[in-house]
């Protein structure tokens, strides 16, 4: 692989190069991804300080506009659901500066607020996805013989599983009783979302790390391990698996943005997140009744839903080629 | 074949069995009394209910239970609906159809476009085409189906008045104008299925022909003098068929599923249709009933890859 890039010290003495530094570097080279992980970071960030500054903005801009916030201190939560009635259907101004939505609602607020919803589901339910996957598949590439052969069967049968259709089925059925015994229907419903999603796309994650740890198994390095003494466990996360971190990672990102895409499915299905919690799927829906006279007010959620699970992708893209390199290596 | 094709559709059967167990299960561990509604009611007293349990074998052990609603599953008789009062099966029946023909049309026309796509932009690795078809396709599976059919709706529908927002089940294939009005109606809700399965089927075939095109057989076949097109066509692409053809079955049901979201966008009232409306009325017979088609499609597309599998590479069927 030839030498791109790096700085090369005067005196011949060569700055150290170590593995990441040479993904990082490999990652670099690929446009579309370094620009993915830039949006995608502008997009946190965003969502993060929008949660904590824009509350200040958006009551004093209605305060100006004549029609102040009555509340004592109001949160981005509070603010979600403020009534402007003189903003009703505004296109994006400077009070609202995405509009507003058919009861006054700020569309920028409520945007902030289901970006956090958004982002936090695809990230708790990738964090499942590949825990589940990982901990599967290491016992399955590790161990083999009859574990694996059932670890296996039931890998083929959860992907056998219509996802959709069953996701769907178990929030009709049990979102009540959840909603019940949490207390709060949005956490319920965060509880039942991230569990389901993240309990049905594990197995691509699972069959990727089993076929890690058959081949890394058979390598020197595990013997080393073993003959020093180094139990199972042991060998099998301390030594194996930062070996087999590169795959993990690359499908692990690419759940984040799928996970994104169900919840935005779900919500705009109607059996997401309850009817007051601004999604960006449920933002849609609501958007799309108004079409014809606020068309802004779908296409902004479904623009953020479209760039963010975009930049995930492309930046999942850009890991997967700086990685197997790596691999390669 | 015939042998193979035997094999696997037995091969099947225990996985059904074991999706009709989760569906089961999730079904038997749902809170709720199926009969709460009667409970309410002071005409029905509580010894009547009692005896409705008994009746219908709601108190039987689980296995009992289990049994029965395979077996009555397996006959057909998939129970009645709680909204409209009429056979569960007639009503599924009756929305086969509209969504058979959405997705019928819109998955032929993927397959169609997607294929001679991939194999292109393989290929001319790195060229314009290629780059481009990249970029159609990442668009392709980042964008979320609704937000495609909400765009082309916006645009076609409601500003440029081309295409009937609300479709309209009503209408048959008898007369030429009624043909064109089913086009234009399909036109809409096709089109982002198409979008969504072109994407991922496109980037699927180059990569599987991208795999094949660096073989040596190829140089053999360039080498023994035969003209490149004849190359690519017949020796790569039938060694990239495999992957591609497994991509091909096993999308079936997602094709399916985006059908839910197309469905209930466009107000095709088919299966995707059906299944949100009893949810949301709380149908429980019917949802239950569409979970299990969908499952039963599910297996069946891996049956169809399976099978497609032992058709091309004869090596499968000896394994």
């Amino acid at each position: 692989m030839s030498s791109a890039g790096g700085s090369r010290g005067a005196g011949g003495a060569l700055p150290a190069r170590t593995l990441w530094g040479d993904t990082w570097r490999r990652f670099r080279r690929h446009r579309l991804a370094l620009s993915g992980a830039l949006i995608l970071l502008l997009l946190v960030v965003s969502v993060v300080a929008g949660t904590f500054l824009y509350p200040f903005y958006l009551v004093r801009q209605l305060a100006d506009s004549g029609i102040p916030v009555t509340e004592t201190s109001p949160t981005l939560t509070s603010l979600v659901d403020h009534l402007d009635y003189v903003g009703i259907l505004s296109p994006p101004s400077r009070v609202h500066p995405l509009g507003a939505d058919d009861l006054g609602r700020d569309l920028l607020a409520r945007a902030i607020y289901g970006g956090r919803v958004s982002l936090t589901v695809g990230l708790v339910a990738m964090l499942i996805a590949t825990s589940l996957g990982a901990f599967i598949g290491a016992l399955s590439g590790y161990f083999g013989g009859l574990l694996d052969n059932i670890l296996m069967r039931i890998t083929d049968l959860f992907l056998s599983l219509p996802g959709v259709p069953l996701i769907l089925l178990i929030v009709y059925l049990f979102r009540d009783s959840v909603i019940q015994a949490v207390g709060s229907p949005e956490t319920g419903i965060f509880l039942i979302l991230v569990s389901l999603i993240g309990g049905l796309s594990w197995m691509e994650t699972a069959r990727i790390v089993r076929a890690a740890f058959l081949s890394l198994r058979e390598k020197e390095f595990v013997e080393a391990a073993l003959a020093l003494g180094a139990d199972d466990s042991a060998v099998m996360f301390r030594h194996i698996f930062p070996n087999a971190l590169g795959p993990i990672i690359v499908a692990a990102t690419l759940g984040v943005g799928n996970a994104i895409i169900t919840e935005s499915v779900l919500s705009f299905l109607g059996v997401g997140f309850p009817p007051d919690t601004p999604t960006w799927g449920r933002l849609v829906t609501d958007g799309s009744q108004y079409l014809q006279v606020a068309s802004w007010l779908a296409i902004v959620p479904g623009t953020l839903i479209f760039l963010t699970v975009l930049s995930i992708n492309f930046l999942g893209d850009g890991l997967r080629d700086a990685l197997e390199a790596q691999q390669a290596a | 074949m015939s042998n193979y094709i035997f094999r696997r559709v037995l091969l099947s059967v225990p996985t059904l069995l074991a999706i009709s167990i989760i569906i089961f299960a999730i079904l038997a561990l749902a809170p709720g009394d199926p009969l709460s509604q009667l409970a309410l009611n002071p005409g029905i007293p509580e010894s009547t209910r009692q005896l409705i349990r008994t009746q219908f074998g709601l108190d039987d052990p689980w296995p009992v239970r289990y049994w029965k609603w395979l077996t009555s599953l397996l006959r057909g008789d998939w129970g009645f609906s709680f909204s409209s009062r009429s056979p569960v099966i007639d009503i599924v029946m009756q929305r086969v159809p509209q969504t058979l023909q959405v997705v019928g049309f819109a998955y032929l026309l993927a397959v169609v476009l997607a294929i001679p796509i991939g194999i292109l932009a393989a290929v001319r690795q790195y060229s314009w085409f290629d780059q481009l078809a990249t970029v159609f396709s990442f668009v392709g599976f980042s964008v979320p189906s609704f937000f495609t059919g909400l765009l082309l709706m916006l645009v076609f529908a409601v500003r440029l008045k081309w295409f009937p927002i609300v479709y309209d089940s009503l209408l048959g294939f008898g007369s030429a104008t009624e043909v064109l009005a089913q086009l234009r109606q399909m036109a809409m809700p096709v089109t982002v299925l198409v979008v969504q399965q072109t994407a991922a089927l496109t980037r699927f075939t180059r990569s599987a022909m991208l795999d094949n095109l660096g073989q040596n057989y190829v140089r053999t076949a360039r080498a023994k003098g035969l003209p490149y097109r004849r190359v690519v066509l017949r020796h790569v692409f039938s060694n990239s068929l495999i992957p591609i053809v497994t991509l091909v079955a096993l999308s079936i049901p997602t094709i399916f599923g985006g059908a839910i979201i197309t469905e209930n966008l466009f107000r095709v009232n088919g299966l995707g249709a059906l299944l949100i409306t009893s949810i949301n009325n709380s149908d429980t017979p019917v949802v239950m009933a569409l979970s299990f088609v969908f499952a039963v499609l599910m297996v069946f597309s891996n049956l169809v890859a399976d099978v497609m599998y032992g058709v091309l590479d004869p090596r499968v069927r000896y394994n």
